[in-house]
């Protein structure tokens, strides 16, 4: 991918910038080259683009309040079923909600949860492991040990732990996720920068007397920054597995906020007579999360082969 | 030479174990207020020598150093404290649960393995066939699917609709079991009670399958993907060259050698094994540890959410202790 050669380093920032713009430009096309190759991945991409429009657009496509319910229509079957209509395509819960729009809906809580815990893990993570990768010494070992200490716990026991004494919320769901998902990051930009910084034009760099964080901005997280992608969204579709999950235990998104792990967890007591109510919401989960891996596996076949599994 | 390395390993682990500890014991201090307060919160009218006498029941009047150090050799006598709202050693509640939890982990990764490796070794072999291309789909769709919903999914088609295994529990309301080791499976060959035999062995389908999918799905993928590295390496070749059967050159020769990094994914399982545990738990209904965390969570029982937590990570640490010395073993090329 792009890689940045040492005549770049010449301090004029206008034909600095004008070759990165170039060369960016060169390397997006090639990138859009090589991800048409991947047919399944970009239909991945394009069902996750579907699902964030309809998680914007929500009140313009659906037409009944996602928290309010009418009794009197409560478990209506699905409109392809007996008995159903198209008032509610996809039937209705125990509270006579319509299942439609509370999926729409909870599409902002999943994805909302998923972009943020991951954007603010991917910031902390590179950050730190830029700056362990770099400095190394006391401060790496420092961040090292402390990584490796929050890898002992399994990722969900760790979050449900922390939900357990932060209580429920949007908030403490992100922070809970993003307590241990930096990790993941700093392991991979840390070891990412000690790699670069073998290289020869950061040594150029030194020489034309850069200093140290121009260096790391500018010079080395460009290169590292594909991988860092790749792994970003992988992870997205981890953390909306965690926080349906955590949802579905009843210690995430609290009700009557549509979100689609308590939707399922609410179905259960229905499976006799309603399968619809915890199914349907389980379908939205599977089919985002497999669009995300499906598209993110496309990008990591571009981006970073070596990471590859056959 | 190789036991020291080993021991060297346990040694490395005790700092980690320390680690964890110190983590489990801030969690609690991330709660504004005082645990106590919480707990008064909702227990309605209490006088204010009760809260202090809760207090220093639970040490909250001392400095923080002070009770991290009481908790910590606490726990080095396996004292973690006593439930609030069970009024019982949280190390006996836990110790109660754990045969079921155990059990179910088991079931999981047997599931787990015995689907993963045939799938692996067979898509290695015929890649790019019918069957390479069905069983990595479906091991995408197993590691995309939450198992909660997978859970549900299983109980609609088997339990609701089909009526082939039971929906809840370990074992039938009226079945009878002596219990010896708490291990219902186990407790029934014991006790040479062919129904119970049964019966838990049918209510352990279901969690089984549920828990043990995604491991089934991830194994399968890595060991597919490192049989095929090694089916193209040279002393595959080589062997096949000197006239071994494609069974030998398969079976001995690249399978060996591709247990090695699938052992290292196996190990890593538990630690999906111990997560997933709380969500199949739930949805089953199953009344292992994941369970008792899961309520004690609601009922704001914070030692015993503490002491469950902590034993998962300890069981983790452990796991990941054995792979890396079973890693030796298989092999020894590796330096510790």
């Amino acid at each position: 991918m792009a890689t940045t050669t040492a005549t770049e380093s010449i301090p004029s920032w206008r034909y600095t910038w004008g070759v990165r713009w170039r060369l960016w430009r060169q390397n997006s096309l090639e990138f859009w080259r090589e991800l048409r190759k991947h047919p399944v991945s970009v239909a991945g991409g394009v069902v996750v683009l579907l699902y964030v429009l309809a998680a914007i657009f929500a009140e313009q496509i659906t037409w009944h309040s996602p928290e309010l319910g009418n009794l009197r229509n409560r478990l209506m079957p699905p409109a392809f079923m007996a008995g159903g209509s198209w008032e509610f395509p996809l039937g209705t819960d125990a509270q006579g909600r319509d299942i439609y729009t509370r999926i729409v809906f909870g599409a902002r809580i999943s994805l909302l949860v998923g972009v943020l815990s991951v954007g603010v893990s991917m910031v902390v993570g590179v950050a730190l492991g830029a700056l362990a990768g770099y400095r190394r010494g006391r401060i790496d070992s420092l961040i090292s040990r402390f990584a490796d200490l929050l890898l002992a716990f399994p990722f969900l026991i760790f979050a449900i732990g922390m939900m357990a004494f932060l209580g429920p919320g949007f908030v403490n769901l992100i922070l809970a996720l993003t307590f241990k998902g930096w990790v993941e990051f700093f392991r991979l930009a840390r070891g990412d920068m000690i790699a670069e910084g073998t290289r020869e034009y950061v040594e150029a760099a030194r020489i034309t007397g850069q200093k140290d964080w121009q260096i790391v901005v500018s010079e080395m997280l460009p290169n590292i920054l594909p991988t860092i992608f790749v792994l970003t969204t992988l992870r997205i579709g981890f953390m909306i597995v965690t926080e349906a999950s955590l949802s579905f235990l009843g210690l995430g998104i609290q009700p009557p906020t549509p979100a689609w792990g308590s939707m399922v967890a609410d179905g259960r007591n229905h499976l006799l007579n309603a399968w619809w109510v915890s199914t349907m919401p389980g379908v939205a989960i599977v089919a985002l999360v497999l669009a995300i891996n499906l598209f993110g596996e496309g990008l990591r076949d571009v981006l970073d082969p070596r990471l590859k599994i056959e | 030479m190789r036991l020291v390395k080993i021991l060297e390993r346990l040694l490395a682990a005790i700092p980690i174990m320390i680690g964890v500890a110190v983590i489990v014991f801030l969690f609690m201090r991330l709660t504004p207020g005082d645990p106590v307060d919480i707990m008064m919160g909702q227990g309605g009218m209490v006088t204010a020598g009760e809260i202090e006498r809760l207090r220093s029941e639970f040490n909250l009047d001392k400095p923080l150093h002070e009770q991290l150090a009481l908790f910590l050799f606490g726990l080095l006598r396996g004292d973690m404290g006593n439930s609030f709202t069970k009024q019982r050693p949280v190390a006996q509640l836990i110790a109660e649960r754990l045969p079921a939890t155990i059990e179910l982990a088991l079931g999981a990764m047997l599931f787990g393995l015995l689907v993963a490796f045939p799938i692996g070794i067979i898509s290695a072999v015929r890649q790019n066939s019918l069957t390479d291309r069905l069983s990595m789909a479906g091991a995408f769709l197993g590691i995309s699917m939450p198992p909660f919903w997978l859970g549900i999914l299983l109980i609609l088609i088997f339990s609701v609709h089909l009526k082939w295994l039971p929906v809840q529990g370990r074992i039938g309301a009226d079945v009878h079991l002596t219990t010896v080791t708490g291990f219902y499976v186990l407790d029934s060959i014991l006790t040479g009670n062919r129904e119970a035999l049964i019966s838990s062995l049918r209510h352990l389908v279901l969690p089984s399958v549920t828990l043990g999918a995604a491991v089934a799905a991830i194994v399968a993928r890595v060991l597919r993907s490192s049989m095929l590295e090694c089916l193209r390496s040279d002393y595959v070749k080589l062997a096949r060259a000197k006239g071994a059967g494609e069974f030998s050159a398969v079976a001995k020769h690249a399978l060996r050698n591709a247990l090695i990094p699938t052992v290292t994914v196996v190990g890593l399982q538990v630690g999906v094994l111990l997560g997933g545990n709380m969500i199949v738990e739930a949805v089953f209904g199953w009344p292992g540890l994941g369970r008792l965390v899961v309520d004690a969570i609601f009922a704001r029982d914070f030692p015993l959410v503490q002491g469950a937590v902590m034993v998962y990570a300890f069981t983790f640490v452990a796991a990941n202790l054995i792979v890396d010395v079973l890693y030796t073993y298989l092999n020894p090329k590796i330096e510790m």
